[in-house]
């Protein structure tokens, strides 16, 4: 099963939603916010919900993605879920290690091992 | 050499941020700034604008940001400018301590002066001073974060 939102490409493997975000630079309040509420709906759409954020298109962040992404997080650990963000490209990376937001979030290199650590 | 200097006076509005974002962004990337330099830049723009305008100006229509920039192929120089009354740099909570991991804001400053070569506040707290300086194949950080 496929969905498509604006902002995020949305499918359904076994019972885990993986999210490919589709937007290059996540920047932006507008754009942030927009994104922060469609996955903050997808999180609430099942109880222990298991999600893969997929960054592979994602060139750019600032700390406001990064305050969007732990408010996700927390959403899904108040509902006993697991969430998995995988594809960070390098320069990204950097940004999550600044922060020491890597060792909150569970990062996974490729989307087939977030999926293999969710099973 | 080229250098490019100039005034940009938006209005306490995301959007008009993007706007004038953009157009600073352009003129950066015609001056032969690369990925590493640039994705700094943009980075630290977007952190303090957001800022003079969501904490400084509080979105307040009526109040606008500055932004004046001095550009070279050697460096850009960026000052925001918001019409708050300022706030104590100094008095920002570190959002790397255990504690504070988990808060959802408070990282934008701290960002900046990671990709940054200089981050500079006024006395009053109410304008930043920003610098870049353009070395070819390096990346967005700078080695001094002071």
């Amino acid at each position: 099963m496929r969905q498509s939102n604006p902002r995020l490409n949305v499918s359904s493997e076994r019972d885990v939603t993986v999210i490919e975000l589709t937007d290059k630079k996540i920047l932006d309040e507008v754009s942030i916010a927009q994104i922060g509420d469609q996955l903050n709906a997808l999180a609430v759409q099942k109880d222990m919900p298991k999600m893969v954020l997929d960054f592979s298109c994602v060139s750019h962040m600032s700390s406001s993605a990064l305050g969007m992404l732990i408010t996700l997080h927390k959403r899904i650990r108040e509902r006993n879920g697991q969430l998995r963000l995988c594809n960070i490209q390098p320069a990204i990376m950097e940004i999550f290690a600044i922060t020491r937001l890597n060792e909150i979030f569970q990062i996974c290199k490729s989307r087939a091992e977030a999926m293999e650590s969710l099973s | 050499m080229t250098t490019l200097s100039g005034k940009v006076n938006i209005v306490s509005d995301l959007q008009a941020a993007k706007k004038a974002q953009a157009r600073l962004m352009d003129k950066i990337i015609a001056l032969g700034y690369g990925e590493g330099p640039a994705f700094a830049i943009k980075l630290a723009l977007e952190e303090g604008i957001n800022n003079a305008i969501k904490h400084g100006n509080g979105f307040d229509a009526s109040k606008s940001v500055e932004i004046a920039y001095n550009m070279s192929h050697q460096e850009v120089a960026i000052t925001i400018t918001d019409q708050g009354c300022g706030f104590d740099p100094g008095a920002v909570p570190d959002p790397t301590t255990d504690e504070n991991l988990e808060k959802p804001c408070g990282r934008g400053i701290m960002l900046m002066r990671a990709y940054m070569d200089e981050v500079r506040f006024n006395e009053q707290g109410n304008q930043v001073f920003l610098l870049k300086r353009n070395i070819p194949d390096t990346c967005g950080i700078s080695e001094d974060t002071s």
